[in-house]
């Protein structure tokens, strides 16, 4: 995969019009993540209902086309899913994200997985991986309901 | 030597980077190296190899000879008082943490202050941020303007009979000013403070005379001048080095040890513990060369060329933003597109084979200043010419591209 592949529309689609951006009415926990090199930053909300279903999913920051594009994705992706399905997404996609082209999950349809993989190519690009991730790392702290913020000089 | 053909000796330059050739423009992170330091190294460690200092075979002495010709090479180059006063470390960075260190052992006690500029690098903070957390020490930071100069009123205004020492960069690595040294040295010595310069983007590009500046100390590193990695130089007054006391302690830093006493080794050792970076310490010297055979004077009027040029087109383009307007200016220039992220715009550039750098340039207090959480940054070395900086348009003119931008 090339550059130009990378930045493909999807990305620069996302990138530059995120879905899901702002904070969601009746949201029940928040995180926050944060990428201290570049100085990328991202404000999960999520809102859970009783059956720890995804009811709502947005996000607020700033940062590159490719963490925002990420960002938009992952709550596309995420919204209306269970809390356990959405930790399956999650762990496909962190493992797609560092070894692998394809995204391997029963519980996305074929479109949405293409959506997903045109962010495959950013481990070609492994000081931008970070970018990626942010993100994602993010919602797990929010499903978690952990009080720190996620940094990602920390994390893997 | 004829600078139009710079990069001919430069063999960094004969390879292909993604199939294109390699536009460096990231020379205030690092410099590329020409070949009569590549061959020095080379050489040194084939032919000559020693450690230096105490053993006495031909080959220790010619290296203990050689090490301290480049420290006599680096004290007429910055044009100190004598050799004594260069001390070499691993980095510039390392000067500045030697010199914190053993001034605030001795000097910096609770409510003390250091002033430095919003301009600092992380390497220009950071350890003075330690004597805040372990002596108690204050930092003030003197105000930029919005061009990127430092308000000398302002610093004066700063300073009191707390002030302890005033650290400041020659040449702000974000925004390239040059900050007028000799004038902040003169009010400061009024005052009895002394001053560090963090001169890491000086050295390369400028002429520096610390006699002339008389600042107290002046650090810089070896691989921004075309040298090799693994070398600080901290130039200080001699008083300086024979009051503080010693920094990192082992061989060779001793004259004499005892079970109940140790007296140190006289200047410059009293610095230089253990095995230095033999083999590159005496390699920096042909680094010296090197600029000496250009002349910094026309090293100067080169870059100042390549950097008029490359203002000039880059106004013309469409939503770049240039990151600063200090009156003087050396070849370090940020910038921004608008509605690209500095990281995307780096990782575009380098597809097109134009190396620069994203991000906060280690200097999270100044980007704060701005407004900015990164920026992108195109800086200048010897070996640039007109053509780099027209494929550097060329590459963000792609990248405007790529993000559909009008």
């Amino acid at each position: 995969m090339d550059l130009k592949q990378l930045y493909q529309d999807i990305i620069l689609d996302h990138g530059k019009s995120p879905r899901n951006f702002g904070k969601c009415v009746g949201y029940n926990s928040e995180a926050k993540g944060y990428n201290p090199l570049c100085g990328d930053l991202v404000q999960i909300y999520l809102k859970l209902n009783v059956e720890k279903k995804v009811e709502d999913l947005t996000f607020e920051g700033n940062g590159c086309a490719i963490s925002m594009a990420s960002a938009s994705i992952m709550t596309d992706l995420v919204k209306g899913k269970s809390c356990e399905v959405a930790k399956k997404i999650i762990d496909a996609f962190l493992k797609m994200i560092k070894s692998s082209t394809e995204m391997k999950s029963d519980d996305l349809d074929d479109d949405q997985k293409t959506k997903i993989m045109s962010l495959s190519g950013v481990k070609q690009f492994p000081m931008r991986v970070k970018c990626a991730t942010l993100s994602w790392h993010t919602l797990i702290s929010a499903m978690e309901e952990k009080k720190e913020e996620v940094n990602t000089e920390v994390i893997d | 030597m004829n600078i139009e053909n710079i990069k001919s000796q430069f063999p960094i330059f004969s390879k292909k980077i993604n199939g294109n050739s390699l536009v460096y423009l990231d020379s205030s992170n690092s410099s590329q190296k020409p070949m009569c330091v590549i061959n020095r190294l080379n050489d040194f460690y084939k032919n000559e190899f020693s450690n230096i200092g105490r053993s006495i075979h031909s080959l220790a002495v010619s290296a203990t000879n050689k090490f301290e010709e480049t420290r006599m090479s680096v004290k007429n180059f910055i044009n100190a008082n004598s050799k004594d006063e260069i001390i070499f470390t691993k980095n510039a960075t390392e000067s500045i943490n030697l010199v914190a260190t053993t001034f605030g052992q001795q000097n910096i006690v609770k409510g003390d202050e250091i002033l430095i500029t919003d301009l600092e690098h992380h390497s220009n903070y950071v350890p003075w941020h330690f004597l805040r957390e372990t002596r108690g020490a204050i930092i003030k930071f003197a105000p930029i303007n919005d061009d990127g100069d430092i308000i000398i009123d302002e610093l004066k205004k700063l300073i009191t009979s707390k002030t302890k020492i005033i650290a400041v960069t020659h040449i702000s690595n974000v925004t390239g000013t040059i900050v007028p040294i000799k004038e902040i040295v003169e009010i400061a010595h009024k005052k009895n403070i002394p001053v560090l310069v963090d001169g890491c983007q000086a050295v390369p590009h400028i002429k520096v005379d610390v006699t002339d500046l008389d600042c107290d100390f002046y650090a810089f590193s070896s691989h921004k001048v075309y040298g090799p990695t693994g070398v600080g130089i901290l130039y200080a007054k001699k008083k300086w080095l024979e009051e503080l006391p010693p920094y990192i302690g082992g061989g060779a830093m001793i004259s004499e040890v005892k079970k109940d006493k140790i007296i140190y080794a006289k200047l410059p050792e009293k610095y230089e513990a253990g095995t230095m970076p033999t083999a590159e310490v005496i390699t920096f010297n042909e680094s010296i060369k090197f600029m000496e055979a250009i002349g910094i004077d026309n090293l100067m009027k080169h870059e100042k060329e390549i950097k008029n040029y490359a203002l000039e087109k880059l106004r013309t383009i469409n939503s770049v933003k240039i990151i600063g307007n200090p009156k003087n200016k050396a070849g370090v220039i940020a910038f921004m597109i608008q509605g690209i992220h500095p990281h995307d715009i780096a990782t575009i550039l380098d597809d097109d084979g134009v190396a620069i750098r994203a991000g906060h340039h280690c200097c999270q207090i100044l980007h704060a200043k701005l407004n900015l959480t990164a920026t992108a940054r195109a800086s200048i070395g010897v070996y640039n010419n007109k053509d780099d900086i027209d494929m550097l348009c060329k590459a963000i003119e792609n990248c405007r591209k790529i993000f559909d931008l009008k």
